[in-house]
């Protein structure tokens, strides 16, 4: 299971080694490590995120040892939209009920709608919207694709979607 | 040196612009050992017949050729008539039925001449037939430039890159589109407007619907299914959306995030349909340029671009098919 975590360390030495350490005991392997050295809290503390792929029963040792250790949790858990795709629709965008295009990406599970722009030139022209959606995975977000170019066909929108920047 | 005695049919633009360019090219192709003889020039009016070739000058101040035809003969019974090797067939293509096209080119190929057009209709149509006439003739049928103009793609794949396996290509194939959309997100200008814009540069026809319905980009993916991914597919395989309802705000609000939208056709999923394309994307062109990338298992992808229409630019593609059948025959010969 890949989590994510977010921390914020003390600025003092040693403070990241002592962060890793419940993670290599717990056997998780590191996907990446984000340390903002110059992004500093109004605390004076240093956050760092860490993408992790682990047994998500351990999470909550691992977050017990992180506290006992003086280290700040966040935030920590699933780290589940990973992929993301912008989608641009044109034509009656909104007076095609816009809260049911949307709640049909999100009412999945595995998608959802993290970003929506609109545009609306005038009263009887197309709208047009933009619209960033992300999803669990590669896989996912071609079934969310699948899904918007329904809802598309039925309310007569114009779906426009990214090219593939390979061959599929 | 080899003489090649050649009929042209079909005297429009692309027409004038293959007499032009033989023209011009004529001490190119001696010095290649070609001495290409254009012996017939063939319109809806009637023919011009010239035993030594056709005088350029003389004709390519003609809109048509009423008042310098020296025979009346048209069409197929021309094609039938004349002693020729090769026939190019230019006149206007239709992507329902093909003709007048391809009943010329069945007429040509059936008479044992090489064949090469800039004529998508009747490829379109009848792909498949035409190719086993070519072969059970012993001719060629060369078609490059019926897509994307002067750029490079058909013999590109064939030829260059012969030994790849080729799992697609998208890309760009209609200019007068991709004017359009250029136009829209640079100036934020309707639809409506650009079209008109286009049309007055002579960039779009009077009747656009064939260009921004997609029509036209929908035949070339008909074309380039069935001669590269050996698929038999018909025009109406073809998932078609057009450009009429791609909005300045659309364009606007794709752009703030980095993408251009682009009428894209794929093959071989068979689906034309405005997409958006990254900025900076080597498809990503813009103005009247056609573009297309080409999704190979060895040589990763490979994107060309150029101009896909214009006189000149449609004849120089129609020079090169005819010069390679002469020169593949040779390599034949000679192995």
């Amino acid at each position: 299971m890949r989590l994510s975590m977010d921390l914020e360390l003390q600025d003092i030495p040693g403070q990241l080694l002592l962060a890793l350490q419940p993670l290599k005991e717990n056997k998780a392997n590191i996907i990446s490590v984000v340390h903002h050295r110059d992004h500093k809290t109004p605390r004076g503390m240093i956050p760092v995120r860490f993408v992790v792929e682990m047994d998500q029963s351990k999470i909550e040792q691992v977050k017990t040892k992180l506290r006992e250790s003086g280290i700040l949790v966040v935030r920590a858990g699933e780290d589940r939209f990973i992929e993301a795709v912008s989608v641009v629709l044109v034509g009656h965008v909104l007076d095609s009920d816009l809260g049911d295009t949307v709640s049909r990406i999100d009412s999945t599970g595995f998608a959802e709608v993290m970003d929506l722009a609109l545009t609306m030139p005038g009263v009887d022209e197309p709208s047009s919207a933009y619209l960033k959606i992300r999803a669990t995975g590669k896989n996912e977000i071609q079934k969310a694709l699948t899904i918007l170019r329904e809802v598309g066909r039925e309310k007569k929108l114009l779906v426009i979607e990214p090219i593939e920047a390979e061959a599929l | 040196m080899r003489d090649v005695r050649v009929s042209l049919v079909g005297f429009g633009v692309v027409g004038h612009g293959v007499v032009d360019v033989l023209s011009r090219k004529k001490k190119l192709l001696r010095d290649m050992g070609l001495n290409l003889k254009l012996v017939s020039v063939t319109d809806h009016t009637g023919t011009v017949l010239a035993e030594d070739g056709v005088d350029a000058e003389k004709i390519l101040g003609e809109r048509t050729l009423a008042n310098v035809a020296s025979s009346g003969m048209k069409g197929k019974e021309a094609i039938s008539a004349i002693d020729s090797d090769l026939m190019i067939e230019v006149t206007p293509t239709n992507i329902v039925h093909g003709q007048p096209g391809l009943g010329h080119m069945e007429a040509a190929l059936s008479g044992g001449k090489h064949v090469v057009t800039s004529n998508k209709g009747p490829l379109v149509v009848s792909y498949g037939k035409l190719k086993k006439l070519a072969e059970d003739n012993g001719v060629m049928l060369k078609f490059e430039a019926t897509v994307g103009g002067t750029m490079p793609l058909i013999s590109l794949v064939e030829r260059t890159l012969v030994g790849n396996t080729i799992n697609g290509i998208r890309g760009i194939f209609n200019g007068t589109c991709n004017y359009i959309l250029t136009r829209m997100a640079e100036e934020g200008i309707p639809y409506t407007h650009a079209l008109s814009e286009a049309q007055d540069l002579g960039i779009a026809e009077a009747d656009p619907s064939y260009d921004v319905e997609g029509v036209d980009t929908a035949g070339k993916v008909v074309i380039l299914a069935n001669s590269l991914f050996g698929m038999d597919v018909k025009y109406s395989d073809v998932d078609v959306t057009g450009i009429t309802g791609v909005t300045p705000e659309a364009l606007a609000l794709a752009k703030k995030r980095g993408y251009a939208i682009k009428l894209i056709g794929d093959v071989p999923a068979l689906t034309v349909r405005p997409m958006l394309v990254p900025l900076g994307s080597p498809i990503a062109v813009s103005g009247t340029l056609n573009s297309a990338a080409i999704y190979t298992d060895l040589s990763g992808t490979i994107t060309v671009t150029g101009l896909g229409a214009g006189s000149i630019e449609t004849a120089s593609a129609i020079l090169t098919d005819i010069i390679s059948i002469y020169r593949t025959k040779l390599i034949d010969a000679i192995f």
